[in-house]
Formats: structure tokens, C-alpha cells, sequence
């Protein structure tokens, strides 16, 4: 899987096109997060509704991965994809419920930010696995300092420091000043 | 310019998808193999056809496949057309 997280991502589609079996774990990984967050956040959407969206726009990239025309292009087409599927299931949910809120146009920004967050996700990918393990325990899963300290086995007076470290790192990166480590996807 | 402040909002903005939900996305082309081999196996034995026809969910998770809604509905247009 290391090996496949570290495809661009018209390589990770090719792979997929091919029938590689693990090429698809790893393009679930990498767009998951991504599709969840446009559901939930962009639409609004929870519970049921959120996974029949989630498995429904995978099964359509699946099924539909044929038809992308630009493989490197694959994120605008999964969001693209998602959008769709949330607004219908949005419409339908105002159908049975005629009173529901209506979709706001701050679908637009929130939309927009995820798009940022997704870049900065990418990033965080070249950084070494000790910064993405520790970003993303602290920031994602809104770990404590205690619990990382545990989990990792490190004093808790280096957790702090490691985080501003790593997030100097990712910084450095996305304003180009450092090229990301080994296992970048650029 | 990325702030840490800004950095951290941005990483909270992408929380993991559960992991339940993960599993059945990643499950997807075994699962649309045995949908293949249904549909196939329905076309050659009109008797397996008819036990499919009369429990699409049951079918599926006979088959060790989640009976997820698109998957179903999928099976049933499948058998509608062959």
C-alpha cells in the first residue's frame, strides 16, 4: 500500500483501470475523506443518507472509471460526482419533507475550503509518516496530548514541539520552500 | 500564507470516513464479481434464477456480499434485462 500511496493520481486510475484490486483500497483511501466531507459538511447530510451517498458515489467512480477522460482530473470528477449524488438525494429528501431548508449558497464556499483542505492533504502525504501520523492523530481525530503520548510512547513534553515541527514542514511545503520528502506523489 | 492556526482548521476540515463505510467502498469489485457470477449462474439455472428473483438481498448475502441498495437494485435490472 506504501508503494501505491505514493502514485500520482493518474497513476493510482490507471492501476484501477487495470483491475488492481489494492490500486482501489488505496483510491478509497485517498478520496474518502474527501467525499465524507462534501456530504456532511457541503450538504449537510447525515446517517443514512451520508453512507448511501458515500457508497453510492464509489460505486459510480467504479463503475464509471472508463468514461474519465483526463485521469489526472480524477478529484474535480469525484467531486463532481458527489455533488450530484447529494443534491438529488437532497431533492428527494424535500419531497418527502416539503419544508426542509433549501441548499444555500454557502454550499459554494464550504465546497471551495474543502478544496483547499484536500490540497493541504496532499501535502501532508510527502511530509515523513512520523508528521503525517502525528498531524493527523492531533488535528483529524482530535487526539489528545495524552493519548498521542501513550499511543506513540513519547514524553508528553515533546508532543507539542513535534506538532509545531511537522506543521513548519507542511507549511514549507504548500509555499514551496521545501520539496516534499521521499514518497511524494509530484 | 499558511498560519498554523489556518493549517489546523484546514486539517480538521477532513476527518476519516468510518471505517465500516471505507470497508464495503473497498469491498466494491469483489462484490461486483459475485454480482457477475448471480447474474450468470441465474442465466444457465432457471431454478437459481427464480430463488434470486424471489430474494435479491438474500442472494447477495448468501454470496458473502453486503446487500447494499445500489447493488440490489443493480442485480434486479440485471435479471429484468438478461
Amino acid at each position: 500500500m506504501a508503494e501505491l500511496s505514493s502514485l500520482t493520481d493518474a497513476g493510482l486510475v490507471q492501476r484501477c483501470r487495470a483491475g488492481d484490486d489494492e490500486a482501489w483500497n488505496a483510491l478509497v483511501e485517498r478520496f474518502s475523506r474527501y467525499v465524507y466531507a462534501i456530504s456532511t459538511q457541503g450538504f449537510r447530510l447525515s446517517g443514512p443518507d451520508a453512507e448511501d451517498v458515500f457508497q453510492e458515489v464509489f460505486t459510480r467512480v467504479y463503475t464509471r472509471l472508463h468514461t474519465l477522460r483526463n485521469d489526472a482530473a480524477i478529484r474535480p470528477w469525484i467531486a463532481q460526482l458527489t455533488r450530484r449524488v447529494c443534491i438529488d438525494t437532497v431533492a428527494a429528501r424535500k419531497r418527502e419533507q416539503p419544508t426542509g431548508e433549501p441548499i444555500g449558497e454557502e454550499v459554494e464556499d464550504v465546497l471551495q475550503e474543502l478544496d483547499e483542505a484536500f490540497a493541504v492533504r496532499e501535502a501532508l502525504a510527502g511530509l515523513p509518516d512520523h508528521c503525517q501520523e502525528m498531524l493527523d492523530r492531533f488535528f483529524t481525530r482530535d487526539e489528545s496530548y495524552r493519548t498521542i503520548s501513550s499511543e506513540l510512547d513519547l514524553p508528553m513534553g515533546t508532543i507539542a514541539s513535534r506538532i509545531a515541527r511537522c506543521l513548519t514542514r507542511l507549511r514549507d511545503t504548500l509555499e514551496g520552500r521545501s520539496s516534499p520528502s521521499e514518497g511524494s506523489r509530484e | 500564507m499558511y498560519d498554523e492556526e489556518r493549517l489546523g482548521v484546514l486539517l480538521r476540515l477532513l476527518p476519516p470516513a468510518p471505517a465500516g463505510w471505507m470497508r464495503a467502498a473497498q469491498e466494491l469489485p469483489a462484490a461486483r464479481r459475485t454480482l457477475d457470477e448471480i447474474v450468470a449462474r441465474a442465466e444457465a439455472d432457471l431454478e437459481f434464477r427464480r430463488a434470486v428473483v424471489a430474494d435479491l438481498e438474500a442472494a447477495l448475502e448468501q454470496e458473502g456480499v453486503e446487500p447494499a441498495p445500489g447493488l440490489v437494485d443493480e442485480l434486479r435490472e440485471r435479471l429484468d434485462s438478461s
